[in-house]
């Protein structure tokens, strides 16, 4: 046994090695990235990147009826592409341990809506854990494993952003020797048709009301008696957050499974405390629990339904506390992120703002070209929409196609662009689809993915064409360009914007933060050629300000990509 | 001791994530607990960045409200006028003076306010000091993160051998004889 200080995902990781797992299967997203990155440095299991994640947990599925212990991890929204095995592998059941791992994301730190997943865990009556800190990411991961085989379930582990990109101390110890279990044909249990199908529902509800059961004497969910006026009833990183404000002046449940909740559990402790706190992030799912036990409690008419929580807003709500602080005197302008200097996206997005085209956006590091000053996305859904969407609004007037692209990345394309591109090709838009092929999943931190001819660890793959995947949809039109190069970029996406049938551009120049990636010397600007145009200010690049009335161009951040360069009429901007 | 709560804030690319593991690391090894709260993602492109280090003997919750901060560490001016709020009253900052101008400055629709570190002054005790100097200096003006380390470990209970130990076991090891430069660098300013 060793204390370490372990991110909450590498937790997840170290949990999934100790508890013998084999196979791991994720599709990247933040804050759920790191479990997988980890999970490929240990050799003993199987670790890959899915192309999307109901793939991922199909994989994970398929390995854990095989018979092995085995994990997909993604992010909220994923789970949401991953529902379909979800519901009906809650019915099939499990032979090895089946984990997936879901990263909620409150406050949207990086995310596009704000779900709590939760309610997946009552819609497909799948059994939810929820570690509270790094120590319980690696407890909480080897005990899913148990349970997943004790009920023959799959169950859910739940992160949320601060648990899952917190660092705290975790005690390791050594991988559990687990072996494969034997496959035993078995259709009534794994072929899930109606005759099969009706019957295992009765098991699913059955499985339930066992687990209920386990969870009113589980120490998965404890009690700590101190003041009993105020009774906290909590889950997750709340539970820091009220132990931090009320300390010993309150008493707490903490619930580490989520779903489903004990009953006698909560009705005890309720009833040894005055006043009774549900404290959750999101939404009033504990609460509402509590409700239909017919208790009394506080919950959402004094926590809010949005964003993260805190010590100080537990601190507010309860007992009615501010603290004090200082202020500067001035307007602070804001800092959101912004594209890289050197991002390949920057000379594709000014093309397209040049053109004024409509853009059907989608996710990754591109959606920051929505952003002013290139302001070139119109809308942004989820992964893949932006080539479905495109079709559907070339659907509505075949003239909206000489107006209107989609930009997708290279790994958010095989994620679920594709089909969409299969859809434009056989029902036949005059869609120009625009592929932004930076040779890696950029967002998340430089994930490998099909396209990049890498694996997760590095070694060599089987890299997917995308120049031959389009023509095989039946794409005739593909054409490659270079986004650095400001003219031929805007060129070719003019001649494919005009043409009659589909279209497929890919604006391919490797990422700028790739350590591959070689970068010239960072650009200056001749001041007595500047004529204080700004012209090149257009493209957004961070590296490029104003001083005392002249361009300057900041070498920290300069890679020398060149694009303003061309931007610059006066060849003030000199390498 | 009571929870000790430090803010490490930048602007995403500056290396504030290396920071907070050093200190991180630092803090385990005195044999205190210990949660740090990172952002990834997104917000991390050239966006504010915020990185909590919170240490003590049990440390609950991994971040940190406003008045709260005993010290923060601010790798960019305007980021350390951002964040003052966090400091608790009698804390302590520590910024470099360096300047980055966020999109909303580079394309004209605000302006970078002028005098910064001397309000930030008026109303903190505020240490300020051109890390990215002593780092171009250092060999790297990616050494910035290791250079404010230095300038922090002299308010710090940790002694120097402690931190430079650390700072060997933490960077890679091709960068170790440039961030023990940059570590003594900002130390002896």
């Amino acid at each position: 046994m060793a204390k370490k200080l372990l991110l909450g995902n590498e937790a997840v990781a170290r949990g999934l090695f100790e508890a013998g797992c084999n196979v791991v299967s994720s599709y990247p997203g933040t804050p759920s990235t790191e479990i997988t990155e980890y999970a490929a440095t240990y050799d003993e299991m199987y670790s890959e990147w899915a192309p999307n994640e109901k793939v991922a947990c199909e994989v994970a599925v398929g390995a854990a009826i095989a018979g092995a212990r085995a994990f997909c991890g993604m992010k909220h929204v994923g789970l949401n592409v991953a529902a379909d095995p979800l519901f009906t592998v809650a019915y099939t059941g499990v032979n090895g341990g089946l984990v997936i791992g879901v990263a909620d994301d409150p406050g949207m730190h990086s995310s596009q809506n704000e779900q709590d997943s939760r309610h997946y865990a009552q819609a497909s009556k799948v059994m939810m854990l929820e570690p509270a800190d790094s120590k319980e990411c690696l407890e909480y991961t080897k005990k899913a494993f148990e349970l997943s085989e004790k009920f023959d379930t799959p169950v859910i582990l739940r992160l949320t952003t601060r648990v899952a990109h917190s660092r705290s101390l975790a005690e390791t110890s050594d991988r559990a020797d687990i072996p494969v279990k034997e496959y035993v044909k078995n259709p009534q249990k794994y072929v899930m048709m109606p005759a099969n199908a009706i019957p295992k529902h009765v098991v699913v509800e059955e499985r339930i009301a066992k687990q209920i059961e386990f969870c009113e004497t589980d120490d998965i969910n404890t009690t700590e008696y101190y003041d009993k006026k105020i009774g906290v009833i909590t889950a997750g990183n709340c539970y820091n957050y009220a132990k931090e404000a009320l300390g010993k002046n309150a008493s707490y449940l903490k619930l580490g499974c989520v779903y489903p909740l004990p009953e006698k559990k909560i009705i005890d402790f309720a009833n040894e405390c005055e006043t009774i706190y549900v404290i959750e992030e999101l939404d009033p799912v504990i609460e509402n629990h509590c409700k239909k036990l017919g208790l009394k409690v506080h919950g959402k008419d004094v926590f809010t339904l949005l964003g993260e929580y805190s010590q100080a807003l537990v601190a507010k709500a309860i007992l009615g506390e501010t603290r004090e602080s200082e202020a500067v005197d001035f307007d602070i302008p804001r800092r959101p992120p912004v594209l890289c200097a050197g991002c390949p996206h920057r000379g594709l997005f000014y093309a397209l703002k040049q053109e004024k085209v409509t853009v059907s956006g989608d996710i990754g590091c591109y959606t920051l070209g929505a952003l002013q000053p290139l302001d070139s996305i119109d809308t942004v859904i989820c992964m893949g929409a932006s080539v479905s969407a495109l079709h559907g609004r070339n659907k509505v007037n075949p003239e909206n196609a000489k107006k209107s692209v989609a930009v997708i990345g290279d790994s958010t394309f095989i994620h679920s662009g594709v089909t969409g591109l299969i859809d434009i090709a056989y029902n036949n838009s005059a869609s120009t689809v625009i592929v932004l092929d930076n040779s890696i999943t950029g967002m998340t931190g430089h994930q490998q993915n099909p396209t990049t001819g890498k694996t997760i660890k590095g070694d060599p793959a089987t890299q997917v064409d995308i120049v031959a995947l389009a023509h095989a949809v039946g794409i005739k039109r593909v054409k490659v360009v270079d986004p650095y190069n400001l003219k031929e970029t805007r060129d070719v996406i003019h001649e494919e914007l005009e043409a009659d049938e589909p279209s497929l551009i890919i604006s391919r120049r490797p990422c700028a933060l790739l350590k591959t990636v070689k970068h010239n010397p960072p650009l200056k600007v001749n001041k007595d050629k500047c004529k204080s145009c700004k012209m090149c200010m257009k493209i957004g690049c961070p590296a490029i300000s104003m001083k005392d009335g002249k361009a300057e161009i900041d070498f920290t951040q300069c890679v020398g990509c060149n694009v303003c360069t061309q931007m610059c009429k006066f060849d003030a901007i000199e390498a | 001791m009571n929870t000790y709560s430090v803010m490490i804030v930048g602007v995403g690319g500056q290396g504030t994530l290396l920071a907070s593991r050093l200190l991180g690391n630092a803090v385990i090894s005195a044999g205190y607990d210990v949660k740090v709260s990172e952002v990834h993602g997104m917000s991390q492109r050239g966006g504010s960045v915020i990185t909590y280090v919170r240490y003590g003997e049990e440390v609950h919750s991994p971040i940190i409200e406003k008045g709260e901060a005993d010290l923060i560490i601010a790798f960019e001016q305007l980021e350390a006028a951002r964040y003052l709020p966090f400091l608790k009253k009698g804390g302590k900052i520590v910024v470099n003076t360096q300047k980055i101008d966020p999109m909303s400055v580079v394309t004209g629709v605000a302006e970078y306010p002028a005098g910064v570190i001397e309000q930030l002054k008026e109303k903190a005790d505020v240490t300020a000091i051109d890390a990215l100097s002593l780092a171009v200096e250092a060999g790297s003006s990616k050494a910035v993160n290791v250079v404010l380390m230095g300038v922090v470990a002299k308010h710090m209970e940790f002694s120097k051998d402690a931190w430079k130990k650390v700072v060997e076991e933490t960077v890679p090891a091709k960068f170790k004889e440039l961030n023990l430069k940059a570590f003594d660098l900002g130390y002896n300013s």
